[in-house]
């Protein structure tokens, strides 16, 4: 038998056992990184295929929401943060080795490419807008006849903040559970579901969501696979990440996971979506709503176990 | 020169007095501590160990929390002390969740703080204040490249461990076993 006590200083509130220093800030952001890096990539990728025309909601809707998603997403960061005043120091130094620091830097660039991207849509869908600046005229034009141009660099930052979302976590190799290099492609393909997720719901046109629909069913399966390979490499790591697995099977987060992420947020709508795709009729926000509801816990529940995780104790 | 710390787990009664001494030094807030005292029992009855270990920072070589901070606020000073300068911490936590043993907290001001191995005290020549207060002297500190320090004397006469050393972060601080 083995047991570890603190005999002084530990034992107290403001230290052990919570030493949890990210609370929901931090699951909100990557959750609203990974919808808008999502949405920017359907964007761009089905702009850059010559589909623009088909896919409406997805290429040209949709992105008017980023921006916002963006802004939203870096205050949640800003409120995470204990010491704020001195929140612009993240944007003087240039640390590639931080995963904080070039994640707030993929966000400074990649906000105001999604603030071009969607502005050169605005008019085309509020056709009562007005730019009422001649400059302003002349500058949308511009974006409008080099779009192709801004649709390359968006997928790749998009892809990049995806993956981003997830690495912010992985980087850690004191926390067990975040690290491993599969968190990476399984928030970016997470994140895009719920993009798409969201895409479903915004749109009113069948073919389009037919589409969304189908490629949201290839993403859950994706996720499904690698949440499985996920456990399946925990399990045969060291005896910490054995632990960090078990918090999920069998662990205190057994329940909330498989319940709320694996089965309500991707089995149920996946299905929900084919029995849609056969014909029946599925109201479309069901599916969609459970899957954007699940992305969110998934990321909350991911945070909050990866913190008790360690190696010591 | 690479600063160090060797503790005698043999030695230490678990008094916690490095812990008092060292809130008194660094005007810890109260209800934080910079270092803390872990007794760890093996075995069952009758045929039982106990350790008792002092621990802090281990101004780990391969430092986790110095590579993940954005701004460039954790660093490292001479002798590979790791130091948090607080008028550049943002607050943003990524060096709490990096450490594998749990060595920073968030102090009330909004920076992260943590052991400094009293470098203000080092600086002049002095031990830290953990060290100094140890009324079984069990805590050696010096320089690790110094063949004739008091610490690495103790390190090529003893046996020795460190903590978790399979996450990879070379620490500095050995504990005599
Ligand atoms: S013990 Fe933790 S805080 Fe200290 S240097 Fe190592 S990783 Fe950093
Ligand atoms: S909390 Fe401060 S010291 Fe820690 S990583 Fe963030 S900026 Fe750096």
């Amino acid at each position: 038998m083995r047991e570890e006590l603190f005999v002084s200083g530990r034992n107290i509130p403001n230290i052990d056992p919570y030493l949890n220093i990210w609370h929901w800030q931090i699951p909100i952001y990557l959750f609203l990184g990974g919808v808008a890096a999502g949405i920017l990539f359907f964007s761009g990728i089905f702009t850059i295929l010559g589909k623009d025309h088909k896919m409406r909601t997805t290429v040209k809707v949709a992105p008017l929401l980023v921006p916002f998603l963006l802004v939203f997403g870096l205050f949640m960061l800003f409120l995470d943060l204990k010491h704020k005043l001195y929140f612009w120091q993240l944007y003087t130094t240039i640390r590639l080795e931080s995963p904080m620091g070039w994640g707030a830097w993929v966000l400074m660039i990649i906000t105001p490419i999604s603030i071009l991207w969607s502005a050169s849509y605005v008019r085309e869908i509020f056709p009562g807008w007005d730019w009422k600046f001649d400059i302003l005229k002349t500058f949308e034009s511009w974006l409008i006849k080099y779009r192709l141009w801004i649709a390359w660099p968006m997928t790749i930052y998009a892809v990049i903040l995806g993956i981003y979302t997830g690495i912010l976590l992985s980087a850690f190799n004191a926390r067990p559970l975040w690290n491993t290099s599969i968190l990476g492609p399984l928030f970016l393909v997470s994140g895009m579901s719920t993009a798409a997720a969201l895409i479903i719901m915004l749109s009113k046109d069948h073919k389009e969501r037919k589409i969304m629909g189908r490629i949201d069913i290839l993403l859950i399966l994706i996720e499904l696979f690698f949440i499985v390979h996920l456990l399946m490499g925990f399990l045969a790591g060291s005896e910490a990440q054995i632990n960090a697995a078990s918090l999920f099977l069998g662990g205190k987060f057994t329940a909330p996971f498989f319940t709320f992420v694996v089965f309500l947020g991707l089995i149920f709508p996946a299905i929900l979506e084919i029995f849609e795709l056969k014909g029946f009729k599925v109201p479309v926000y069901i599916p969609a709503i459970l899957v954007l509801l699940g992305g969110l816990i998934f990321r909350f529940i991911i945070v909050e176990a990866g913190q008790i995780t360690r190696f010591l104790y | 020169m690479r600063y160090g710390m060797a503790i005698d787990t043999r030695k230490c009664v678990g008094c916690s007095d490095c812990v008092v001494a060292c809130q008194t030094e660094n005007n810890v807030p109260l209800g934080f501590c910079r270092d803390w005292v872990v007794e760890v029992v093996d075995g069952t009855y009758p045929n039982v160990s106990i350790e008792l270990r002092s621990e802090r920072c281990n101004h780990c070589a391969n430092s986790p929390c110095v590579r993940c901070c954005p701004t460039g606020a954790s660093h490292f000073e001479d002798g590979g002390i790791v130091l948090v300068e607080h008028s550049k911490c943002i607050g943003c936590g990524a060096c709490i969740e990096a450490c594998p043993y749990d060595a920073r907290y968030s102090h009330p001001d909004g920076y992260v703080d943590k052991c400094t191995f009293c470098i203000h005290r080092v600086r002049e020549g002095n031990n830290p204040a953990c060290v100094s207060v140890c009324p079984t002297s069990c805590m050696y500190f010096g320089d690790l490249d110094d063949q004739n320090s008091k610490i690495v004397n103790v390190l090529k006469n003893r046996k020795f461990k460190s903590l978790a050393p399979e996450a990879g972060t070379k620490p500095q601080i050995f504990y005599l076993v």
